[in-house]
């Protein structure tokens, strides 16, 4: 186990004579990190840029000309020098097609999750390493530490439900040697106060909601029906087969999902169990179907490899986060061919597949040990 | 970094994305912009001085390009004389087809700027036209068999640029105007002559065509003024409409300062070039020459033969331009790679995909373009720092 006794913070933030690449989406976030960058390092020294990620109609995120000004003024008025860099080619090839084919798949995948992987700690950070840069920093709230032995740690925010490591939980050894999060040790509280008395423009912007590159005017439904087929299927139970009735489209259905499934004839509400895209089918039961006693992950990602197994048979302990803000829950840990099987504790709701399940560590609930896809 | 240069010593090599105002434009302007206010369309004495000015300004702008007063619609620049050209050209060609002539079709060449690609898809939403992409061959210039096969008799718009602003690549609008005449006669021909003003001799090159667009600040003049030319009896309808200035094809009080600053500073262009193109060329040469014995794997676009003195485009293997730019702002020098959207962000070049070029390698474009204050200093100062930044790219 690490010794927390040993850790200290690495923040970029405090080391000078580093060159940090700032990624200013034009959120508070992200506008507050360039300024404390600036703070500890001066101007010559912090760059940002914003990524140009979506070339198609978009609400806000990280995609539109709203939100390149917000982030360019921001940094006017900062002095530092901002340049967008035009990553839609990429971003449409690792983010928004596996989404629209996963869909296709009877699978939930998530964007943001693969935008970090591929998109700010893959494509950007190769950039930034291109241009000179040491570090990449970004808005998330999350925090790097490191032991005295080098290695580095993911630990979540110091804002327990404004918390990022979730989608960061694909980090490496390698990226995060590379990346600062300067608002991770701050209550989304006090970034808006540190935006508000700093004057930045962007110190009242909503949060980014839902998935940036679909207008919430036409919704998941109308984003996907633009560019596959959707078909229409039916409802059957779980366990009989017995048909249920008509579902609109089976390519929009997510398991676990409970919204439009209507009731049993036992009056409890009924959950979505699985998604059969090809036939055309979605199962439900009541809630104890939905039950799962574990999952097996595919495309396994550790902050620093496995950690050592404590059972006879490979496995440890670790704590389970199955959605962006969802509660941690105790799991056992297994290796399973080329992926993990986590086994819960306790029956859990089913996490659809596609999604991510981010683990971290038993004894120290904060830090992430690593992440994997429901298969 | 450099041994013995000044290290914050800056090259600007982006004059075809816009160049300095000229003095003599400048001066020219400043009373319309202080005492002589008034708007020229008035009737007291303040107007008629504002009128006179806007008069001469035209009849300058008029025999600087070989047409009459009455055929140059003062625009706010090259885009709104290019939008104007594509549907008011459009919609007047059109105006005496029979029903069953139209929709017809457009013919565009696919290296267009932007201003004309927009318009012309705009076009074809609007009226059901079909839109006809013409390809680039491998020189940078448009495919004239491909042109031959898209120009159909119900094609009632081609519109070729006379130079290419990325390439700077001399479009073969004689050729272009022969295969209208004799395949698509009902068609108007359109060029976007915004990158030929301070190189050729626009007059002429661009007499074959009906409608030709013009920017001042590429040549010189204030940002936000322009011109569309009409020739050879063809006419707009109007895009904005109101008071009916511009005998009623573009409404809008005239920008009488502009229309000075372009007159003066089309007058200076015209009068300078010849020395101007000998100068430039000579650096153009030198500074590619230099990168090419500098850089390996640099590949120059276009024969200089077909090109326009001041723009010098290059690909560099293994390179992507979006960072190469930013590399080279640091450095001190000022280049351009590809379009720039209005975010800023860099695409994949359009016409260097137009020319069969992969996403790679049309992401690999860079845009060296030179002007009237260009110095020997600036092509020793990019000789100096460019293969450096490609090396560290490189690394």
């Amino acid at each position: 186990m690490y010794s927390s006794g040993s850790r200290r913070s690495s923040d970029a933030c405090e080391t000078r004579g580093v060159r940090v690449l700032v990624a200013m989406s034009g959120g508070v976030d992200s506008s507050v990190a360039a300024a404390l960058l600036v703070e500890s390092l001066g101007t010559a020294d912090v760059v940002g840029a914003t990524l140009k990620l979506w070339g198609g109609d978009s609400d806000s995120g990280c995609c539109s000309v709203a939100d390149v000004d917000d982030a360019r003024r921001v940094a006017d008025q900062l002095g530092i020098v901002h340049h967008v860099f035009n990553f839609a080619a990429d971003f449409e090839a690792h983010v928004v097609d596996p989404y629209v084919a996963g869909h296709v798949a009877g699978r939930t995948p998530n964007p943001c999750i693969e935008c970090n992987r591929h998109l700010k700690f893959d494509r950007l950070l190769e950039r930034a390493g291109v241009l000179g840069f040491d570090a990449v920093a970004t808005g998330h709230h999350a925090r790097v530490a490191r032991d005295v032995d080098g290695t580095h740690r993911l630990l979540r925010g110091a804002d327990a439900a404004k918390d990022q490591s979730y989608v960061l939980a694909m980090l490496g050894q390698d990226q995060l040697a590379r990346c600062v999060f300067p608002v991770g040790d701050r209550t989304k509280g006090a970034v808006r106060a540190e935006a508000t008395r700093l004057g930045l423009r962007t110190a009242a912007k909503p949060d980014s909601q839902d998935v940036c590159f679909i207008r919430s005017d036409i919704g998941r439904a109308g984003f996907l029906g633009d560019r596959v087929p959707l078909h229409g299927g039916r409802l059957v139970d779980h366990a009989t087969g017995d048909d249920l009735g008509p579902v609109e489209a089976v390519e929009l259905v997510t398991v676990g999902q409970r919204r439009g499934m209507g009731h049993g004839t036992d009056g409890r509400r009924r959950f979505v169990t699985a998604v059969d895209v090809p036939a055309r089918r979605v199962a439900v039961g009541p809630p104890e179907a939905a039950l799962v006693t574990g999952h097996l992950l595919d495309t396994v990602a550790w902050v620093d490899g496995p950690p050592p197994a404590t059972g006879d048979d490979g496995s440890w302990p670790a704590l389970a986060q199955c959605s962006a803000h969802g509660r941690p829950v105790p799991v056992t840990v297994r290796p399973a061919g080329a992926g993990v099987s986590v086994t819960f504790a306790q029956a859990q709701r089913r996490v659809a597949p596609g999604q991510t399940i981010a683990l971290y560590d038993a004894t120290r609930p904060d830090s992430v040990l690593g992440s994997g896809i429901v298969r | 970094m450099t041994a013995g240069g000044d290290p914050g010593r800056r090259a600007y090599l982006d004059h075809a994305a816009t160049t300095p105002l000229r003095p003599d434009a400048l001066e020219a302007m400043l009373p319309f912009l202080t005492a002589d206010f008034a708007n020229p369309s008035g009737a007291h004495a303040e107007s008629r001085r504002a009128r006179l000015a806007l008069d001469d300004a035209r009849d300058r702008i008029a025999d600087l390009l070989a047409a009459g007063p009455g055929d140059v619609v003062l625009t706010s620049g090259g885009t709104e004389a290019d939008d104007l050209a594509v549907h008011g050209g459009w919609d007047a060609v059109t105006a005496h087809d029979r029903a069953d002539d139209v929709p017809g079709a457009i013919v565009c060449a696919a290296m267009e700027h932007h201003a004309v690609l927009e318009a012309c898809r705009t076009l074809g939403a609007r009226t059901g036209a079909e839109l006809r992409l013409v390809p680039t061959d491998r020189w940078g210039t448009v495919d004239v068999d491909a042109l031959a096969a898209a120009c159909t008799p119900e094609v009632r718009l081609v519109t070729v640029m006379t130079v290419n602003n990325e390439l700077g690549t001399v479009q073969p609008l004689g050729a272009v105007a022969a295969l209208v005449e004799e395949r698509c006669p009902r068609a108007v021909l359109h060029t976007d002559a915004v990158q030929a003003v301070p190189w050729l001799d626009a007059a002429s090159v661009t007499a074959p065509a009906h409608l030709v667009s013009v920017s001042a600040h590429k040549f010189g003049g204030p940002k936000g003024s322009g011109a569309l030319i009409l020739r050879r009896g063809a006419t707009v309808r109007e895009r904005i409409a109101g008071g009916g200035q511009e005998r009623g094809r573009r409404s809008g009080t005239p920008n009488v300062a502009g229309a000075v600053g372009t007159a003066a500073a089309l007058a200076s262009a015209v009068a300078g070039r010849a020395d101007v193109v000998a100068r430039v060329a000579g650096l153009r040469d030198r500074l590619g020459d230099g990168l090419a014995a500098r850089v390996p794997g640099l590949v120059e676009s276009g024969r200089r033969a077909d090109r326009v003195a001041g723009i010098l485009h290059l690909r560099v293997e293994g390179v992507e331009s979006e960072a190469l730019v930013v590399l080279l702002d640091e450095a001190g020098i000022a280049a351009s790679a590809g379009a720039a959207c209005s975010s800023g962000a860099v695409g994949p070049s359009h016409v260097l995909e137009s020319m069969g070029l992969d996403a790679a390698a049309a992401s690999s474009g860079i845009r060296l373009s030179l002007g009237v204050t260009s110095t020997d200093e600036d092509v020793d100062h990019v000789l100096e720092r460019f293969p450096q930044v490609v090396g560290r790219l490189r690394n």
